[in-house]
């Protein structure tokens, strides 16, 4: 059953993934990251992180997507054409993508974490709930998550600067 | 399901987003791949905290869906930046760089 | 008051009289600008006597003064102080310096009167004087550099006075550049006296170097050839004195000043106020005499062949410096500083005489053309009588007791030194007869133009001036005497400072006659105190046969100057057809000018041109233009890379992550 879930999850998180960077229309590719995103949030939900998986569809696939979707409509997506100006990019770029795969990989799988082929320990009930969260937040990580909110606060206030009406003197 | 499935999914995510940033022009999309690559990372992160047993993992994963909620919120902020100011929304059109 | 105190003093009139003058050039009168020009000299001299009087007042062992006003450098080991050093020697020399540069500043104050730059001579003639009374009172090398230095401007910025003339710009960067080689002798010799003996204070060095050096020892052998480099290019020896006659240039009070009385003769005075090294060296000393004795006699025999009035009297003087330099060298240290006082007089006085004459020939200098003057100027043909007579040593006269002192000294120190007692009689009988030359050639005869112009009305109109090397019409806006004379008939301080002189070119040998007053050796024997080449005294039967000798001589030289010009005026020319190469070598001034124009000139004028062609165009040229092609070229392959697409940077980023970690997974496995 879990492996069933896996492999499904983990085709759609990949398939999401491909049709955001094949889809030639920004629209498409939004709501494949949509799908992507969706799968992904089954795959926390497979480590037993409800609240990642929670946070990831609500602010994400929500929030976010919402957000992209309104920016796409607003500029026009409009295709890209397919003419690749740059010598070699289209030939590198993949190439350089497997190799950082399988670099990836390697370094993972040949290092000597023993516990890789586990499945990890038995947690406890409530392992990654909201409850569990919230305590690391606010107990051990306060200081992480009060810089991140201001991050946010900053990210707002650029975001309206940028992208404000408001026309130069000059 | 072992831990390692999760990595080299992760991996094979992360590679997927980097070679999408290396090929789309359109700056929205490549937006769109640095997600692709932030939740690789998310899915790493969560996948070795489970394999610990200790949330802290979840902690990350959850302050770097904040830095990619900024990082989402500042690039649309500059792709509307860039369309109010009529300028192409073509990344190789935007070439000050040029040596 | 001291004697430190009256020094000070002597040094602060000058320089405020050229900043008062320089400064208030706009605010003053011409007339006033000449009254402080004067009277801060004056002030100077009255300065110089109060410091003669408080030095006599004192013993005459201890009577030497060093006195500081500040540290002028201060550094580890290195103490130069902004200091003075007072002794008879100094004082000696400031009375000179100042009082003969009175009565020039008063001749000036007429001769320059309808120049249009009245005020910056004054200026430069106070500064001129200040920075000579500085070189003069120096208490150590440094401050005698600078005093060096200073008079080297001055004497520049005179000599191109009337800087719209061509020759007189060119004469005066001659003299400049020529005077520089000279600074940089005793520069060096300073850095080489620091090293050897750690201090640049008269008193120090002169007391340390006896302990520190061995007779002739290579360093001071160095620091002496050094010292003499500046001397004897301070004092136009051979080979440095090409820039002298072109300093003729100038206004005359400037030649009478700074080319006869004072400037040139500062090399004489370092080797007296050196003495104590060059006694430890003497073989540069040997240099320094011989090379006074070749300047002596080849500088006479230019000045028995010049045609051009000022030009001749230049070359007497390189001649009589070189007895002074002759002297001070061979240990005659009294008699060299008694000639260079009784040279002081009788030249400035034989310059300010020309002067005259050559205002009323309209700036025409050419004996050629002079004659009948003894009629038109008889105050000014008078004073340049006594001045002749005085440097052909008549007896009686003030250059027969001085130049006779010298001599006999050389005959006293005997051995080869003999040679210098010959030769300079072959050159006292050369000066007698240059000396008369100019007189019969200029006063007696049927009178030129201007001089019978001049007898008839009182006066000469001239037309425009002219250039007389080159014939150009001067450029009278920005100073130059105009179509005025300022001839001594018509100017009283002319004729005070002439007549002032006069008297004492001849009767200025009355205070040293040997055996019976001996004021000078007297009073500046306490400098030479210790040194054993001033024990050596001429007896007085040498010191009377040497006068009889030096008498007989200045006549015959007179005796022959008459015969040759007066009585048988054909003569010279046949003469000069008769020794026609020898005449054409002295009247090139044996081709000094072309000599170094070809030994150094062109040399390095040459070694320039190469560098200019080979080293700047191949070494600089290739380098620069190498460099400058690597730059580009590296410069051309990165820009390549910098295409300016951001989606290349990131996938050389990606690159260089990929890279990175391969090289990490192989180096850990």
């Amino acid at each position: 059953m879990e492996e069933v879930l896996f492999f499904t999850a983990a085709l759609g998180a990949l398939g999401g993934a491909l049709g955001v960077i094949a889809m030639r229309n920004p629209f498409y590719s939004v709501l494949a990251l949509i799908v992507h995103l969706f799968s992904l949030s089954a795959l926390f939900l497979l480590l037993t992180s409800a609240f990642v998986a929670a946070a990831q569809v609500v602010v994400y696939a929500g929030a976010v997507m919402v957000l992209y979707v309104f920016v796409v409509a607003y500029v026009g997506g409009g295709g890209e054409s397919a003419w690749e100006p740059i010598p070699g990019q289209r030939f590198l770029a993949p190439l350089l993508g497997i190799a950082l795969f399988v670099e990836l990989s390697v370094a993972v799988l040949s290092s000597s974490l023993l516990a890789l082929g586990t499945e990890g320990p038995d947690v406890p009930a409530g392992f990654g709930d909201p409850a569990a969260i919230g305590h690391l937040l606010l107990e051990k990580f306060l200081i992480p998550f009060e810089a991140s909110s201001i991050l946010l606060l900053l990210a707002a206030v650029g975001a309206i600067v940028l992208a404000s009406n408001r026309r130069e003197a000059s | 399901m072992n831990t390692e499935w999760f990595i080299v999914l992760s991996a094979l995510l992360f590679a997927t987003g980097a070679m999408g940033v290396l090929i789309r022009r359109s700056p929205m999309v490549i937006l769109l791949c640095l997600e692709l690559m932030l939740n690789a990372g998310n899915l790493a992160l969560v996948a070795f905290s489970r394999m610990v047993g200790n949330g802290q993992g979840q902690v990350f994963a959850v302050i770097v869906m904040v830095i990619a909620a900024c990082e989402v919120v500042v690039g649309l902020g500059l792709i509307v930046a860039i369309f109010r100011r009529r300028l192409p929304l073509n990344v190789d059109d935007l070439r000050e760089l040029r040596g | 008051m001291s004697a430190t105190a009256w020094a000070w003093l002597v040094l602060l009139f000058p320089l405020l009289g050229s900043i008062v003058i320089g400064l208030g050039f706009r605010a003053l009168p011409a007339k006033v600008a000449g009254v402080v020009g004067t009277v801060s000299i004056g002030l100077a001299f009255a300065c110089g006597i109060g410091a003669l009087l408080s030095l006599l007042g004192e013993d005459p062992e201890a009577r030497h003064h060093a006195s500081a006003l500040w540290d002028y450098a201060s550094v580890a080991g290195l103490d130069i102080k902004l200091g003075i050093f007072v002794d008879p020697l100094s004082v000696f020399m400031v009375l000179v310096v100042s009082g003969v540069s009175t009565l020039i500043h008063l001749y000036s104050y007429g001769y320059m009167q309808s120049d249009e730059g009245y005020h910056r001579f004054f200026s430069y003639l106070n500064f001129f004087v200040f920075s000579m009374l500085l070189l003069v009172l120096a208490g150590n090398f440094v401050l005698l550099t600078v005093g060096w230095a200073f008079v080297g401007f001055a004497s520049y910025a005179l000599i191109s006075f009337w800087y719209r003339r061509e020759t007189a710009t060119r004469a005066g960067m001659k003299a400049f550049v020529i005077n520089v080689v000279g600074d940089i002798g005793l520069v060096l010799a300073a850095f080489l006296i620091f090293r050897e003996l750690g201090s640049f204070d008269y008193g120090t060095v002169f007391e340390r170097a006896p302990e520190t050096f061995t007779t002739n020892e290579w360093s001071i052998t160095a620091i002496c050839l050094l010292l003499l480099v500046g001397a004897f290019a301070k004092s136009a020896q051979l080979p440095l004195h090409t820039w002298l006659p072109d300093a003729m240039e100038g206004p005359t009070p400037v030649s009478s000043l700074i080319h006869a009385a004072t400037m040139v003769t500062a090399g004489v005075y370092l080797i007296a106020r050196t003495h104590v090294l060059f006694e430890l060296a003497p073989t540069a000393a040997d240099v320094a005499a011989f090379t006074g004795l070749a300047t002596l006699l080849v500088a006479a025999t230019m000045a028995l062949v010049m045609t051009d009035l000022k030009r001749a009297i230049a070359y007497s003087t390189m001649s009589q410096i070189g007895y002074m330099i002759m002297g001070v060298s061979i240990g005659a240290y009294s008699a060299g500083m008694f000639h260079l006082m009784t040279h002081a007089f009788f030249k400035a006085l034989l310059f300010m005489a020309a002067g005259s004459i050559i205002a009323a020939m309209a700036n025409n200098q050419d004996i050629d053309r002079m004659g009948g003057f003894g009629k038109a100027m008889r105050f000014t043909s008078i004073t340049f009588v006594c001045g002749a007579l005085a440097l052909a040593a008549f007896p009686g006269t003030s250059g027969f007791f001085s130049k006779d002192e010298i001599l006999a000294f050389a005959e006293a120190r005997g051995g080869m030194y003999l040679i210098f007692t010959m030769l300079g009689y072959v050159g006292a009988l050369m000066t007698a007869v240059y000396s008369f030359r100019l007189v019969f050639r200029v006063l007696p005869g049927k009178p030129c133009a201007e001089a019978q112009e001049l007898i008839e009305t009182g006066h000469v109109a001239h037309e425009a001036p002219k250039n007389p090397a080159t014939g150009e019409a001067e450029d009278t806006d920005v100073g130059f005497p105009g179509s005025e004379h300022h001839i001594a008939e018509q100017s009283a301080p002319m004729r005070v400072a002439m007549g002032v002189l006069a008297v004492l070119a001849l009767v200025g040998g009355l205070i040293q006659i040997p055996g019976v007053d001996d004021v000078v050796t007297g009073f500046l024997d306490p400098v030479w105190e210790g040194s054993p080449l001033a024990a050596i005294e001429p007896s007085l039967g040498q010191d009377y046969v040497g006068l009889g000798i030096g008498g007989a001589i200045a006549l015959l030289g007179i005796g022959i100057a008459y015969v040759l010009y007066v009585a048988r005026p054909e003569l010279p020319g046949k003469l000069e057809t008769r020794l026609r190469p020898l005449h054409t070598l002295f009247a090139n001034k044996w081709y000094f000018d072309e000599a170094i124009d070809f030994l150094v000139v062109r040399p390095a004028l040459a070694i320039g041109r190469f560098a200019n062609r080979v080293f700047e165009r191949l070494v600089v040229d290739g380098l620069v233009s190498g460099t400058e092609g690597t730059v580009r070229g590296a410069g051309g392959v990165v820009r390549a890379v910098q295409n300016g697409f951001v989606r290349s940077y990131a996938l050389l980023l990606i690159a260089g992550f990929a890279g990175l970690a391969l090289y990490f997974l192989l180096s850990s496995s």
